[in-house]
């Protein structure tokens, strides 16, 4: 299998002596829908910005599709499209002009230029304000713009870094599908996000960088199996006089009919159940506390931190 | 890239240079004109006509080289600085660093945008002067290919300024305090010949001096100094300066951290 992006040992010390990158290592397959997670300031900007050529490294290698940055670096940008974190686009200028000219860099002739931004910016629902100037546009009509910027050139590798950032759900949605239909068609994607829910249920693998450091690097499935223990909330039909004894189980009461429960894996949700039928408990809705995704992040970048400040 | 997409990218540089002053006609064409028209009518008809002849012309005459220098210089330096800062400021410049578009293409594209603006405001600077004299060039190829170097070398300084820029100030620094006395100070308005010998010397220093009388040497015929020197200066000059910026831009100065 062909590979996407490779980096090794990767580091990035700033001008004021900071750190950002302490020699990460990272391969994502040709393909691939790949989540970059990390708490603020862990270095997934800093790491995209050098594959991106916005950032110069410290030292390192790094290569799309084979072709060294250091060496090949016209070539390596040709594969690579990258929607940035802020709206970098000149808010001035009409939309339908900002993907032309992006498609210009490229070197694509104005005619097939023009055609295929059309594509993408109908794709994108955005054809018909492709003659406002972009400042008139919405935020989530912004991210979109420069999705479309990114997608002109047709890369063989999409970077998004947080490209849902304040977009509403309803949009949020329809973006996960447009991003599922290029990712189909062939297109490498490399996400970083906050949504958790939205790396979950997007990406194949995954991997989690902390102060600098990969401290996860795998696939999505066999990374939520390590998650050893789920926590639910369960609304019961109706009032409990008092917390009902759940042997197996860490329960609280939210108020008179809602139960928090800490579910072992090993136990499972059946027992649960029967002991909350034995006790005359009916379950009328039943929902996951936090995303799974979110819960063992936050247990991983929190075991990482003791293990820094040990 | 190949020479054909390189090309593309190139026009679209500068296409999108010249549509960003020609968008904003208001703030980039129309004042030269209208600044110019009145140093026409105040310095040239009004004090002019009290002043004679200056280097065996009428004072209009003598001066409408210079002015249409001056034009061309603050034009083009004026229209890189703000432009390539505002694209910095902005961070649009990123569209052009995560594309493979070489740096020596990125600033050949603001430079002979630059000039273009600069160029722009002459030829309108000249057709406003032939309401105020017959304009007769004397030497068609020294005219045009000073004009045409000197945009390019203020087009080159208006792009380093702006990547040294960090703030608006920044870039106003340079033009009102360097550039406009050298221009005013540079023969645009009298002979260096009229000065003392001592401040004839300190004149021969500003590198402006070369340019506006290389440019009046195109249309009158007459020169303060030597055209050959005057070419090989500001060709060593637009050396330095290219070199320079791309150095800047091979090392990311100022749009890459």
């Amino acid at each position: 299998m062909t590979t996407a992006l490779s980096i090794q040992d990767l580091r990035k010390v700033y001008g004021n002596g900071f750190e950002a990158l302490k020699g990460i290592s990272l391969e994502v397959q040709q393909g691939d829908f790949f989540a970059l997670l990390g708490p603020n300031g862990a270095g997934k900007s800093t790491t995209l910005g050098i594959v991106s050529s916005l950032v110069n490294k410290s030292s390192g290698k790094v290569s799309v599709f084979g072709h060294d940055i250091d060496t090949q670096l016209a070539q390596a940008k040709q594969c690579l499209g990258v929607v940035p974190q802020e709206f970098n686009f000149n808010p001035f200028e009409k939309v339908l002009d900002i993907v032309v000219t992006q498609a210009g860099y490229y070197g694509i002739a104005r005619a097939q230029a023009t055609e295929r931004a059309e594509r993408y910016l109908r794709k994108l629902g955005l054809w018909d304000k492709r003659n406002e100037r972009a400042r008139m546009l919405s935020g989530g009509m912004k991210r979109r713009l420069m999705i479309a910027r990114a997608l002109v050139h047709e890369p063989r590798l999409l970077i998004l870094d947080e490209p849902t950032a304040g977009v509403d759900i309803e949009l949020r949605r329809s973006m996960w599908d447009f991003l599922t239909e290029i990712n189909a068609a062939g297109t490498t994607i490399i996400l970083t996000t906050h949504y958790l829910e939205e790396a979950e249920s997007l990406c194949r693998n995954i991997a989690i960088i902390d102060h600098g450091t990969i401290i996860q690097n795998t696939n999505m499935k066999a990374l939520l199996q390590k998650l050893d223990t789920e926590t639910f909330i369960l609304d019961i039909k109706d009032d409990f006089a008092e917390l009902p004894l759940l042997e197996g189980y860490v329960i609280r009461s939210r108020d008179a009919h809602t139960l928090e429960v800490d579910v072992p894996k090993a136990q499972g949700l059946n027992g649960l159940f029967q002991h909350l039928a034995t006790q005359g408990l009916e379950v009328t809705s039943m929902r996951n506390k936090s995303n799974r995704l979110e819960e063992l992040f936050v247990s991983l970048v929190d075991k990482n931190l003791n293990q820094e400040n040990a | 890239m190949n020479t054909r997409l390189l090309w593309i990218a190139f026009v679209t540089i500068v296409v999108k240079e010249i549509r960003r002053f020609t968008r904003i006609w208001v703030q980039t064409l129309l004042p030269p004109a209208i600044t110019m028209t009145l140093y026409f009518i105040i310095f040239g008809n009004l004090i002019g006509s009290r002043i004679g002849e200056m280097g065996g012309f009428d004072y209009m005459e003598y001066i409408v080289p210079g002015l249409i220098m001056m034009s061309v210089i603050t034009n083009s330096y004026g229209n890189v600085v703000s432009s390539f800062f505002g694209t910095k400021f902005q961070r649009n410049i990123e569209e052009l660093l995560v594309s493979p578009v070489p740096d020596w293409i990125i600033l050949a594209g603001y430079v002979i945008g630059g000039a273009s603006r600069g160029l722009m405001v002459g030829f309108i600077v000249t057709l406003l002067s032939l309401f105020f004299t017959d304009l007769q060039i004397h030497h068609l190829f020294i005219t045009i290919t000073v004009v045409i170097l000197t945009a390019i070398l203020f087009s080159l300084g208006g792009f380093i300024n702006a990547v040294y820029a960090r703030t608006f100030d920044d870039i106003a620094i340079v033009p009102t305090f360097i550039l406009t006395p050298l221009t005013y100070l540079g023969g645009v308005f009298y002979s260096i010949q009229l000065l003392p010998s001592f401040w004839q010397g300190v004149s021969q220093l500003n590198p402006i001096l070369y340019m506006v009388n290389s440019f009046r040497y195109g249309i009158l015929g007459v020169s303060d100094i030597d055209i050959g020197f005057a070419f090989a200066m500001i060709i060593g000059f637009i050396v330095l300066l290219g070199s320079y910026a791309l150095h800047l831009l091979k090392t990311g100065k100022g749009i890459r951290e």
